[in-house]
């Protein structure tokens, strides 16, 4: 019986525009959003582990009201049960507010196992799921591209900046899971009926015991001073190849001192 | 003046072009002092500014993921109340400067593609959404603790002491689980490092899984060869050169797309390359909103010539 908790987060949609808010914070209202693409690869993990053996998989996410929609998404795959934490302090929450309420969750819950996304697709940090080992004080296994789950031991690879490695930990463990782990499934219908019987809890920090002025905007350890959208590049040259393609290319670079 | 803490890599003992760059941005702040853990070749670090060089020298911090490493730092931190710390934006130096950040609560900045000093001010410009747009931010608490993101200045030489003070830390039995039972290390190309380039070369589906003319046009250059997660997937080049949201981040002088359609994942990883080209037989590709020179073309005809001529103008 492996219990897994999956970390989930509800973010503006990559191919729309996206923006900012008048305090400098990402404007989740004014886009679509959804469950981070990357954050399906975990959700894929945890079921293959849970099918391979016996389990359940929890899926969790810290958002704002439409953050359940990333929990149901999770729910449609095929996940047991969903928590959304939502409260109106945690608002512009930094890497490290964030990492001490969903600690503070995971605790809440029982758990063998606590997978996240490598990144989120928007803030795209990637720390959150070591931030929240270092406060659980359990060992994080990141960028994991390979997981395999025998009994009490796991074994996992890891594609590391250098270096690949062969990971061994027993015990509760943080895992984060790369887009090299194969293909996340699409929900079925069947699993898209399924998931509005399943239960889905609503947390307060103060069911979790956070106190608001640890979390955020006013809280946060660092602020952004201003934000500016990139200047419009200017319309770059282009040609067409006819047969010279390459030297007009050559001569480009060689006008920018390349060659 | 207050010390810097500046987190060197050196994989074999030689100093990253990264960790010389992070040398030189530390001085806009105080008095850098090298971090090293394992051998680095202290010379270079000493030419190229470091006051001191504290080094750790112990088993456990290969043996272990980043936990040792990360209680070692955030005890130097402690110890020496720098002005800031600097950390090579790479996966690993994220992770241990976000717990260094979190164990001494400081405020920590990821990503940074520029750092600067005003007084006692350290103010960063990060670059976001995929490159569209810029973000100046400043930590609220402690000392700040930052990641930057290589090529964001040019190394310069400075004569610093390079006085070596050899450390040690007290490591938690926590930080010692998740043992590393295999390494090995990625097979070196001969190219420069994909992250640290000048120069990208890259590659996608266009190239129909052949990367030869890619990789003739990069070695006439002197360049790096990267990948779009297509050709990478297809099995054509090895993930480790895979450029894009969940591959490499590059920001080189020069960035050349070749037979990529620019999909917003794999802008998000080229973005914020300086000058950018792009070959690709569709005239409406997305790439060429993004570049500074595009030909529309068949790469397999494009890149032979260029690289001819590259090698004639260079003689
Ligand atoms: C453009 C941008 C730049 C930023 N820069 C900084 C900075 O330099 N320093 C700083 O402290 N903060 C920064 N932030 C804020 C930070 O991104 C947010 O605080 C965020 O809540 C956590 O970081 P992340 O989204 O990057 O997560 P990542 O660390 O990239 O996420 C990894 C995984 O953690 C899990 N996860 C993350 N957030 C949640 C959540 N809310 N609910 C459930 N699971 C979650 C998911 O599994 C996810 O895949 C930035 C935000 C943005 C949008
Ligand atoms: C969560 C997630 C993460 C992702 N992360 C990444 C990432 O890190 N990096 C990344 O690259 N992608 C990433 N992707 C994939 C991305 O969305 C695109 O699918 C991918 O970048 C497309 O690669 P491509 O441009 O090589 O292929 P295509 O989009 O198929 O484009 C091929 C191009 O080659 C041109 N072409 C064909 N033949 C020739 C020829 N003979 N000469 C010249 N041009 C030719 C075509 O006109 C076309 O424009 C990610 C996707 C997701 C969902």
């Amino acid at each position: 019986m492996t219990k897994i908790v999956v970390a989930v987060k509800y973010v503006p949609d990559a191919t729309a525009d996206r923006n900012f808010s008048a305090d400098n914070t990402v404007d989740r209202e004014g886009v679509d959003g959804l469950l981070s693409e990357l954050d399906e690869y975990a959700v894929e993990q945890a079921l293959q582990v849970v099918e391979a053996g016996d389990g359940e998989v929890t899926v969790l996410t810290v958002g704002p009201e439409d953050a359940a929609d990333a929990v149901r998404k999770a729910l449609q795959m095929g996940a047991d049960a969903g928590v959304h934490v939502q409260d109106d302090a945690i608002h512009g929450s930094d890497a490290f507010a964030t990492s001490l309420i969903l600690a503070k969750a995971i605790e809440k819950l029982e758990y063998d196992l606590v997978f996240f996304g490598m990144a989120s697709t928007d803030g795209g940090l990637g720390v959150v799921p070591t931030l929240v080992a270092e406060r659980l004080g359990l060992p994080a296994v990141t960028f994991a591209s390979e997981i395999t789950v025998d009994g009490d031991t796991v074994k996992i690879r890891r594609d590391g900046d250098v270096a690949t490695q062969e990971i061994e930990a027993s015990g509760k463990l943080v895992v984060s899971v790369t887009d090299q782990t194969g293909e996340a499934r699409y929900p079925s219908f069947k699993g898209i009926m399924a998931a509005k019987k399943k239960p889905v809890e609503e947390w307060t920090l103060e069911d979790i015991g956070v106190d608001a002025s640890s979390v955020g905007l006013d809280n946060a350890w660092t602020k952004v001073e201003s934000y500016e959208p990139r200047p419009p590049r200017t319309a770059g040259e282009i040609v067409t190849d006819e047969g010279d393609g390459g030297a007009k290319l050559v001569e480009f670079l060689a006008a920018k001192k390349f060659v | 003046m207050t010390e810097v803490l500046v987190l060197i890599d050196a994989p074999d003992g030689k100093v990253t072009k990264p960790s010389l760059e992070l040398l030189t941005i530390a001085r806009r702040i105080g008095e850098p002092s090298a971090v090293v853990f394992g051998a680095a070749d202290t010379d270079t670090l000493k030419q190229y500014g470091a006051e001191k060089i504290y080094t750790y020298d112990d088993s456990v911090y290969a043996d272990f993921l980043v936990g040792p490493k990360a209680e070692a730092l955030a005890q130097l931190v402690s110890e020496t109340s720098p002005a800031a710390v600097l950390v090579g934006a790479s996966t690993e130096g994220k992770e241990i400067s976000a717990r260094v950040a979190l164990k001494t609560e400081s405020g920590w900045i990821s990503d940074a593609v520029d750092v600067q000093a005003d007084g006692d001010t350290v103010t960063t410009t990060q670059s976001v959404f995929a490159g569209n747009f810029t973000v100046k931010s400043q930590v609220t608490k402690g000392a700040p603790i930052i990641t930057v993101k290589p090529n964001s200045t040019t190394p310069e030489a400075a004569d610093g002491a390079g006085t070596v003070e050899a450390k040690t830390a007290e490591i938690s039995d926590a930080a010692k689980t998740a043992k590393v039972t295999s390494t090995k290390v990625k097979e070196a190309s001969g190219r420069p490092e994909l992250t640290e380039a000048a120069i990208v070369v890259s590659g996608g589906r266009g190239t129909g899984g052949d990367f030869t003319e890619v990789e003739a046009f990069a070695d006439s250059l002197g360049a790096a060869v990267g990948a779009s997660r297509a050709a990478v997937d297809s099995g054509w080049y090895p993930h480790s050169f895979q450029v894009g949201q969940t591959g490499k981040t590059v920001s080189p002088q020069l960035y050349v797309a070749n037979g990529i359609s620019g999909a917003i994942q794999h802008r998000a990883g080229m973005q914020t390359s300086k000058t950018i080209i792009a070959i690709n037989k569709d005239d409406e590709a997305p790439i060429f909103e993004l570049v500074d020179f595009g030909v529309v073309g068949d790469l397999k005809a494009v890149l032979p010539q260029a690289t001819d001529e590259v090698k004639k103008r260079k003689g």
